[in-house]
């Protein structure tokens, strides 16, 4: 590790500045106040500025997310509580579960996220359920580190992400060899990425375990902001 | 619970080993790894700081940081910093012996990535206090593992005839890589269980 | 660096692209170097941020120098280097949520990127605001080039891409390890390769001309 110090350095200037400063105690608690102070005042008007902006970056791309699991769905409310069924909780909580809505404010289904250990780490993803067909009806990873061209095609390759969009939940599916299965509840592996695979239909089926009983009646449901 | 402890203690150590996968790190990998006996002690001091620094940023986290989500940089930067003082000091007073063994690397670790990666990703994964210390371990465990492969790799290569335009950073690089390589197979180690 | 003032200026700014590259010459920063340039786009915005919390830092350590004391300098800088990556963090994560996304926790790593503290120690600290831009410029530039040359051939290399645009077509098999840990290392291994074989060559070229006087 060869640090080069700069050859242009002035040394004579550094010396002048040091004989100018005798510190006091004092005169360093002062400085390192100070830096202090400033950094805050900087800190606090650049979050001002940018926490609206970064919040509504955060809300879309959740808000796209659900729209883009439940077909059809235009606008959608969170789902929360601590009760034995869930019920409508605020914009601004955190919810794991989401009723989506579509233009007429007809409720179209609910999508649920999960996360679980993947190939290489944590894979987060959203899922799409119709409770009326008692199917999945679309999924997509949110987030994961698999490993790229073969593990990450659970985002990219359409022909197993396209097999979540109509996929029945009883029996709880099954991930079966590529071109081996057919059933409605059973997902083709991908080749060379099984694991990935078997991650992936693991995480919703736990995902669905934990919350399908306690999913709230579609009649319960109203569209937010009462559509027409 | 437990296998979700285990599985985050396992990922840090192997399968997104901190220093061969995550690229954290790399001053002490690549500075201090010419020797194994020191590899080995720096690796132990890290431990111990991790572990420290990851009870610290889970106080930050659930106390002060709620309220003033914009100084979490300079709270773990700050943090750190007087942790490892407070290390040293505790080092010196209480086992002169080890203070002199590890004495000139403890200061060293202010400025290792790993550590405040540590804070940070502790933080965006949402760990508690106890998932927090075993990916602490599990990440000090990591970086000492590699460590240890990496110095007693560049001793053996101290022997051999190498062209001199290879030796030095660009050979250790290219052995962090082969390493790097090894430390993939470690992959899938879970979902295979599963 | 004995020619005129602008010349010297031009100088300050042209080591840190070459002669002192941080990257490929002085081996400082490596955690971001490798982590974040799997792709051209993350180099880039790796670097752009690494670049802006170094001009920033180096104009307001210049500007302060003469009234930091000593014992306190080094906690002076931190605070102020954290300060500005906590800045490029939250107005990335406002403009460029993706990329921000991609890179994680990486952008506020950059405070622990010696290079940084190391500038301000070595060169910002010591002389005046004009010198200190241009230092921080050319180190900036210089690190950022590094890391787009890496970023870039792995990308290349490993995805067969270049800012997402496919190159060869659909037959090309993707060496996919380039765009994997291992292939960072391998990769700025056999870059520094080329630099010290440069070097080398050069040196060689220097002895013969001499020898020739």
């Amino acid at each position: 590790m060869s640090a080069t110090e700069s050859p242009a350095t002035p040394t004579s200037q550094g010396a002048a500045t040091a004989a100018a400063n005798e510190p006091g105690s004092l005169r360093l608690a002062l400085t390192l106040g100070f830096a202090g102070l400033l950094s805050g005042l900087i800190l606090v008007l650049v979050y001002q500025f940018t926490l609206p902006i970064i919040e509504a970056n955060r809300a879309l791309a959740l808000k796209r997310a659900v729209l883009q699991v439940v077909p059809g769905a235009v606008s959608m409310q969170k789902l929360g509580g601590d009760g034995a069924t869930l019920a409508p909780i605020g914009e601004d909580e955190k919810a794991t579960v989401f009723a989506a809505f579509d233009d007429q404010g007809a409720f179209k289904g609910f999508a649920i996220t999960g996360e679980g250990a993947g190939f290489q780490d944590t894979i987060q993803l959203i899922y799409g359920f119709d409770p009326a067909k008692k199917q999945v009806v679309g999924l997509r990873v949110l987030e994961s580190r698999e490993t790229p061209g073969l593990g990450d095609k659970i985002i990219k390759d359409q022909g197993f992400v396209g097999q979540f969009d109509d996929l029945a939940v009883e029996p709880t599916p099954v991930v079966v060899k590529a071109g081996e299965g057919g059933g409605a509840h059973q997902v083709d592996a991908i080749t060379g990425a099984t694991i990935s695979s078997k991650a992936v239909v693991k995480i919703m089926n736990t995902a669905h375990g934990a919350w399908a009983g306690k999913l709230p009646p579609a009649a319960a449901l109203k569209a937010p902001g009462g559509a027409p | 619970m437990d296998s979700n402890l285990l599985w985050i203690f396992v990922s840090a150590a192997l399968v997104n080993n901190f220093t061969l996968s995550m690229f954290l790190g790399l001053c002490p990998f690549f500075g201090v790894s010419a020797r194994l006996d020191t590899a080995f002690r720096l690796g132990l001091a890290n431990i111990f700081v991790l572990i420290i620094t990851s009870l610290a940023a889970s106080a930050l986290n659930a106390w002060v940081l709620p309220y003033a989500p914009y100084l979490r940089l300079i709270s773990f930067i700050l943090v750190i910093a007087s942790t490892v003082q407070f290390v040293e000091m505790v080092i010196k007073r209480f086992s002169p012996a080890l203070f002199k063994a590890l004495g000139i690397f403890l200061p060293l670790i202010t400025t290792n990535c790993a550590i405040l990666g540590l804070a940070l990703f502790q933080t965006s994964r949402e760990y508690g206090v106890i998932e927090g210390v075993a990916f602490a371990a599990g990440a000090g465990v990591g970086l000492t593992l590699a460590l240890v492969l990496m110095a007693g790799l560049r001793e053996e290569a101290e022997l051999s005839t190498i062209p001199g335009i290879v030796r030095g950073t660009a050979m250790n690089l290219i052995i962090a890589g082969l390493l790097s390589l090894g430390f993939m197979g470690f992959a899938g180690l879970f979902g295979q269980a599963a | 660096m004995s020619a005129g003032p602008d010349m010297k200026a031009l100088d300050e700014l042209l080591k840190g692209l070459w002669d002192e590259n941080p990257v490929f010459v002085q081996v400082l920063g490596m955690c971001p170097v490798l982590a974040v340039t799997n792709s051209a786009v993350n180099a880039l915005a790796m670097g752009g941020a690494t670049f802006f919390v170094l001009m920033a830092s180096s104009l307001l350590v210049s500007m302060v120098r003469k009234w930091v004391p000593k014992a306190v300098r080094i906690s002076t800088f931190i605070v102020i280097i954290a300060t500005f990556v906590t800045v490029a963090d939250m107005l990335l994560a406002a403009w460029v949520p993706d990329v921000h996304k991609e890179l994680g926790a990486f952008i506020s790593l950059i405070v622990v990127n010696c290079l940084i503290l190391g500038r301000q120690e070595a060169f910002a600290s010591r002389n005046p605001i004009k010198p200190a831009l241009m230092d921080a410029a050319g180190m900036g530039l210089g690190f950022t080039f590094a890391l787009f040359l890496l970023g870039a051939s792995r990308e290349v290399l490993g995805n067969g891409t270049f800012f997402g645009i496919d190159l060869f077509g659909p037959q090309f098999e993707p060496w996919v390890v380039m765009i994997l840990p291992p292939g960072g290392f391998l990769m700025l291994g056999m870059i520094l390769l080329f630099f010290n074989w440069m070097q080398a060559k050069k040196q060689a070229r220097r002895a013969a001309a001499e020898g020739v006087a």
